[in-house]
């Protein structure tokens, strides 16, 4: 069965309380494209970027880059392409980073199978997008079949 | 002992062993390219060993991790042992998240513990003008 509509997820962790407007931008957004393997790495110097920009840690920051090259890739590689945004954003004094990445592939037919660790239609190992919800405090898949996915994560900073 | 272009990072021998790093900059490619070539290497010059550095590399994601484990088995059904040396902390706290835990991959804090693993010591050294003291 074809899955459609939206896959959310909160982890419990250090997610602040579910906003009820939209977190206020604090930075003006940048888009890569996704379109060839250089886009690949040129995405993880700007994701880096704004890691460090947003206050992230070594650590968080490795975690966010990660995730954005899994979800890049594929994108790149099962949705034929398509492109990142990236913003930092700012919720109850908190600032974050939150990925948006959408292509216009075929879309993802069993969501939740996707999600398993060691499911794939690829090449790859599987653990993509389950890894890259795991590294992200906030995670949301839209996808439609036919038509495309997007996949909006976000990590908070934590307090200092 | 030039390196087919693909690669772009050099693989030294020392003695029965292999030893390469791998750069930040790895694109899939790239990494598709050197374990193809140390797979090769592994056959044509009967190593025993193969020693990757990885103390440069900023991340590792599943298609890095991929290559590293698909080396290792590869390298061992041709009677070679893999060791990977030099992660940095963060990225072992992400690839643990990741579900990712290199499984069959033998790693080593540095390169000289790497080096030991695989059978080498600084007995190997020459003594002669060392500055050190030979170990006992």
């Amino acid at each position: 069965m074809l899955h459609h509509g939206d896959h959310g997820t909160t982890p419990p962790a250090p997610a602040p309380p579910t906003a009820v407007t939209e977190p206020q931008r604090k930075d003006t957004a940048t888009t890569h494209p996704l379109r060839t393997e250089e886009d690949l790495l040129t995405v993880r110097h700007a994701v880096r970027a704004a890691a460090l920009n947003a206050g992230f840690g070594l650590v968080d920051q490795t975690r966010i880059v990660t995730a954005a090259s899994e979800l890049a890739r594929n994108a790149y590689v099962h949705g034929g392409g398509g492109s990142i945004r990236l913003e930092i954003i700012q919720h109850s004094g908190r600032l974050g980073l939150r990925l948006s990445v959408s292509d216009q592939g075929p879309g993802i037919a069993d969501l939740d199978a996707a999600f398993i660790d060691g499911y794939t239609t690829g090449a790859g190992l599987g653990h993509g997008l389950g890894g890259a919800r795991r590294l992200m405090d906030e995670f949301h898949v839209r996808t439609t079949p036919g038509s495309g996915t997007t996949i909006t994560a976000v990590r908070w900073a934590s307090d200092t | 002992m030039s390196a087919p272009a693909g690669a772009g990072v050099p693989i030294l021998r020392l003695g029965d062993v292999l030893v390469t790093g791998l750069l930040s900059e790895l694109d899939d490619k790239a990494a598709v390219a050197l374990t193809e070539e140390l797979t090769q290497r592994v056959a044509s010059e009967r190593v025993r060993g193969v020693l990757i550095d990885i103390s440069r590399l900023e991340l590792i994601d599943s298609f890095v991790a991929r290559a590293l484990m698909e080396l290792t088995t590869s390298a061992r059904l041709l009677g070679a042992r893999v060791v990977v040396c030099g992660m940095r902390p963060a990225v072992a706290i992400t690839l643990v998240e990741l579900g990712l835990a290199l499984t069959g991959v033998e790693t080593a804090l540095n390169a000289e513990r790497g080096m030991t693993a695989l059978g080498w010591s600084r007995g190997h050294l020459p003594q002669e003008g060392a500055g050190d003291a030979p170990p006992r």
